[in-house]
């Protein structure tokens, strides 16, 4: 329960209509993607940098707890209220300010909707690439927190390659700008780096400049289909040592078709055992030249199947394989572990045979889909938590899950971030000193710990 | 009985599991984009429900206040990863609210009006005979006749007028075909009973052109949708077994509806939220569902040749989608017919499948929610320049016109059978 008098100053910040304390609010602000619940003391709705900042400078008076929010649609509880304290949600800073022709730059504020974002650039000949899965509902702000991904990672990059600028609250009050409207600029730390992916922790983000491109002239989609996922993983290396960048390089593995199939009878090759959806954009010609040469390399690797869509309509057809993959899952069990580990995308069959091995160990359903172009694989561990133990083997099969992607060179998350899900294997990746570094960082922006405590560090 | 047969939220707790709380419902949900707060989403009023059904939130006005602002449109269950069933979680909580602290007064008002047609026969006469006395005209082409004001319902809304007689009075119970041709038994629906009798009219001349026996059973009532809205379900269940009483009397190859809202009801929620309930009436609802068509499904399956019914004028047209086709997959259908009339038009608007924020009794609770997520659908109506918007839904049309009036524009606001039976009429 929040105490009256610090009630009543941020119904005087954010005006009565923007705040909530009702059990509805508190409930439905107390949850994300993670199926986590902690309640908050209360809700906020700011409108702006300066009311964000008198926010935060009250909360570091009366040692109040704030946990920035967008959609909530977060996969690691990044944005929950763990200990209670106040809910900061950023939707209604949801204006776009301008965009740039000249420069190819945007301005927008944090609780604009991705996909609102890039049409708007879209209908003025520009390209903001970013394409989380959530687009169409979760915001720039939060992608920027959590450096989204997306599946067009591997020739455009992911949201901080983006991101030239930011204004930011930080946990004391004060706003300032980070970056700016330039490509050079070389004056400081970095800190619009520091920010993006520090999920929450450093600063509420109140307006971003983002670099646009110019919107490809057209695009192709592939999808293609091989007897073994050594030879999709082998027609990633082979495209990419050929000097083609596709744009999307998204692989499906062989339990993930079998899902697939089972539930919408897709009619695959009984011989399908990996399907590479490839798509590559720009020039009209170059594309057509680049689909041809795509075809002539992987024609050798086991290729079983080659699609190639003619029109949009055809395109999405073949997207459809792989945006029926999340529905299809619950069929093998009702919940799931969705991890996000990288490795060297040439490591991708070798991680693949680790989780193999690991399924078969504790007995459970694994699923591997994701962005093979750039290493990103989402590992799907299928439980049924009302099965006695099963929890506690899904834990122990993460952990060995994330040590094989260590290993192998690569990361625990690749677009989902640590919040609450993945905090106690943070010591499996960092070492005691980089945490130490990344303590001091935060204690320094952040002296009373009041912005979204308890996240990320251990 | 127990308190674990009777709590409807019982049955709904292995679909309310499967919400994840990814939060996909927050793209497509209207009620959302309105009140752009998370209780008004979908997977906000499941997490209210899951905590209802433990018993662990207090019933007080908020909650009710949340799950009435949901329009029943079911676009969370098409978009939704896990196609979580939100409309039917939302109704039994509803239901559990409603038994749990009563109806409010103006759902109890609805259910004694919608249970009890020889009053709304009545206050229909009343309406008519004293509407114009009250009411202000508008000019006829807006697709509304009157406008007057009601503090009680919002300052400036558009109401059509009460018909002077409704239509099932103008007309026999049985009006026989040509022999070896369909029996079509016609479920005409309140609005179209009470107020747009033209779709009935309209209807009926269709059918009789293709050589139809068309029944119209005396003892039907209105579908109960209104009930549904509030968590009445007593009265819907009332409605339905009534209904079903009416519409089994005569053999019949169809049960025919021209309302999407009443075929939404006797097509799909019958069974699935009374069958579910009331295991004795699950059977004969099922087969009442199972021979519950559209008008326009019906007339496109019983071969009506458009270029020959023809267009009484050319005239340009775009289509929007009632909610309760979207759901039952009606939406090539009525295009087709329209597409062959000669002299038609049509053009497609942005977001043709998405709800004109009509919902039932959302209307009346949230009245300028309703009109803003109307704003939207009247902006794109008018962007095509038709002469006219066309629907299958006779709740829709009072919403689109309303919306198209507050917006100060004149598109034109029809039944896809008004246009189709145009020249065999005149």
């Amino acid at each position: 329960m929040l105490d009256a008098t610090v009630l009543k100053q941020l119904t005087d910040i954010v005006g009565a209509e923007n705040i909530a304390t009702g059990a509805q609010d508190l409930i439905c602000y107390g949850y994300d993607a993670t199926q986590m619940e902690f309640l908050p003391d209360a809700v906020v709705h700011p409108d702006s940098a300066e009311q964000v900042s008198r926010i935060l400078k009250l909360a570091n008076e009366v040692k109040l707890p704030v946990f920035p929010r967008g959609a909530g649609s977060g996969f690691t509880g990044g944005a929950l209220p763990k200990g209670g304290g106040i809910v900061l949600v950023t939707t209604r800073m949801n204006r776009i300010l301008r965009i740039d022709i000249d420069n190819l730059v945007a301005e927008v504020e944090p609780g604009v909707v991705t996909e609102a974002f890039q049409m708007a650039v879209e209908k003025l000949g520009l390209f903001y690439p970013p394409d989380p899965a959530s687009l169409k509902f979760s915001t720039l702000g939060g992608n920027v927190a959590e450096c989204a991904g997306g599946p067009r990672a591997v020739k455009y990059g992911v949201t901080k390659d983006f991101v030239m600028g930011l204004e930011v609250v930080l946990p004391t009050g004060a706003i300032i700008r980070t970056g700016g409207e330039t490509v050079k600029g070389v004056v400081g730390y970095d800190l619009t780096k520091l920010l993006c992916g520090s999920e929450g922790t450093l600063g509420v983000i109140t307006k971003i400049i983002f670099k646009l491109l110019p919107y490809p002239d057209a695009k192709k989609t592939m999808l293609t289909v091989f007897d073994s996922i050594d030879g999709a993983a082998r027609a990633v290396s082979t495209i990419i040592k050929n000097k083609i960048i596709p744009t999307t390089l998204e692989f499906m593995d062989h339990a993930t078709l079998t899902c697939v199939e089972r539930r919408f009878n897709l009619g695959m090759p009984d011989s399908a055992r990996a399907v590479l959806l490839i798509e590559v954009d720009g020039d009209r010609d170059l594309i057509e030249k680049q689909a041809g040469e795509i075809h002539k390399l992987i024609e050798p690797l086991g290729l079983v199947q080659f699609r190639v869509a003619k029109d949009a309509a055809e395109s999405e057809e073949l997207w459809k394989v792989r945006r029926l993959v999340s529905p299809s899952l619950r069929d093998v069990n009702p919940d799931k572990f969705n991890e996000d580990i990288v490795v060297p995308r040439s490591k991708v069959p070798d991680v693949i045979r680790r989780i193999e091995v690991i399924q078969q160990r504790y007995d459970i359903p694994i699923v591997n889909f994701g962005h093979a172009g750039d290493g990103n694989i989402h590992v799907n561990i299928m439980i049924d938590k009302s099965v006695p133990g099963q929890l506690e083997k899904a834990h122990e099969a993460i952990k060995e899950v994330f040590q094989a992607a260590l290993d192998l060179g690569g990361t625990m998350s690749g677009e989902h971030g640590v919040g609450l899900a993945k905090q106690p294997y943070i010591p499996m990746e960092l070492n005691a000193e980089q945490i130490t570094a990344m303590k001091a960082i935060k204690s320094a922006l952040d002296p009373n710990n009041i912005l979204n405590p308890g996240k990320m560090l251990p | 009985m127990t308190k674990k047969q009777t709590d409807p939220l019982e049955r709904v707790a292995q679909d309310m599991k499967k919400c994840v709380k990814c939060g996909a419902c927050r793209a497509n949900c209207p009620a959302f984009s309105t009140f752009q707060r998370e209780p008004a989403t979908a997977r906000g009023k499941v997490a209210l429900a899951q905590h209802l059904a433990k018993g662990d939130i207090t019933l007080d006005d908020g909650t009710y206040a949340a799950m009435s602002k949901c329009l029943l449109c079911g676009s969370c269950v098409d978009k939704c990863p896990n196609q979580v069933p939100t409309d039917e979680i939302v109704i039994a909580a509803r239901e559990a609210l409603a038994q749990r602290r009563g109806l409010t007064t103006f759902h109890k008002a609805v259910g004694q009006v919608i249970r009890n047609r020889k009053l709304m026969n009545f206050g229909a006469l009343a309406a008519a005979v004293l509407g114009p006395i009250f009411f202000r005209k508008v000019p006829s082409t807006s697709g509304l006749r009157l406008r007057f004001p009601m503090p009680f319902l919002g300052g400036s809304r558009h109401v059509p007028q009460i018909a002077k007689k409704p239509f099932m009075k103008r007309h026999p119970e049985v009006i026989k075909g040509e022999p070896g041709k369909p029996t079509i038994v016609f479920f005409v629906g309140c609005m179209t009973n009470f107020v747009y009798t033209e779709i009935g009219e309209a209807t009926l001349a269709l059918f009789r052109h293709l050589g139809c026996t068309v029944i119209i059973p005396q003892g039907q009532q209105c579908c109960g949708l209104p009930g549904m809205s509030g968590g009445d379900l007593n009265t819907v269940r009332e409605l339905a077994e009534q209904n079903l009483e009416a519409l089994e009397k005569y053999p019949a190859d169809y049960v025919m509806t021209a309302c999407a809202t009443c075929g939404g009801a006797l097509h799909k929620l019958y069974p699935l939220v009374i069958g579910k309930r009331n295991p004795e009436l699950k059977e004969r609802l099922q087969a009442l569902a199972d021979r519950t068509v559209d008008a326009a499904v019906l007339l496109q399956k019983l071969g009506l040749h458009p270029e020959e019914t023809g267009a009484a004028e050319g005239m340009r047209i775009t289509y929007h989608d009632p909610c309760h086709h979207r759901t039952a997959g009606i939406a090539k259908q009525p295009r087709a017919l329209l597409k062959e009339t000669p002299g038609l038009e049509l053009v497609e608007m942005e977001g043709a499948d998405r709800c004109c924020g009509l919902g039932g009794t959302f209307n009346v609770y949230h009245y300028e929610s309703s009109l803003d997520i109307n704003a939207g659908k009247s902006a794109a109506i008018i962007e095509t320049g038709a002469d006219a918007v066309v629907t299958g839904c006779p709740g829709c049309i009072m919403q689109l016109s309303d919306g198209l009036k507050q917006a100060g524009d004149k598109t034109r606001v029809l039944h896809t059978v008004e246009l189709l039976a145009r020249k065999i009429r005149s």
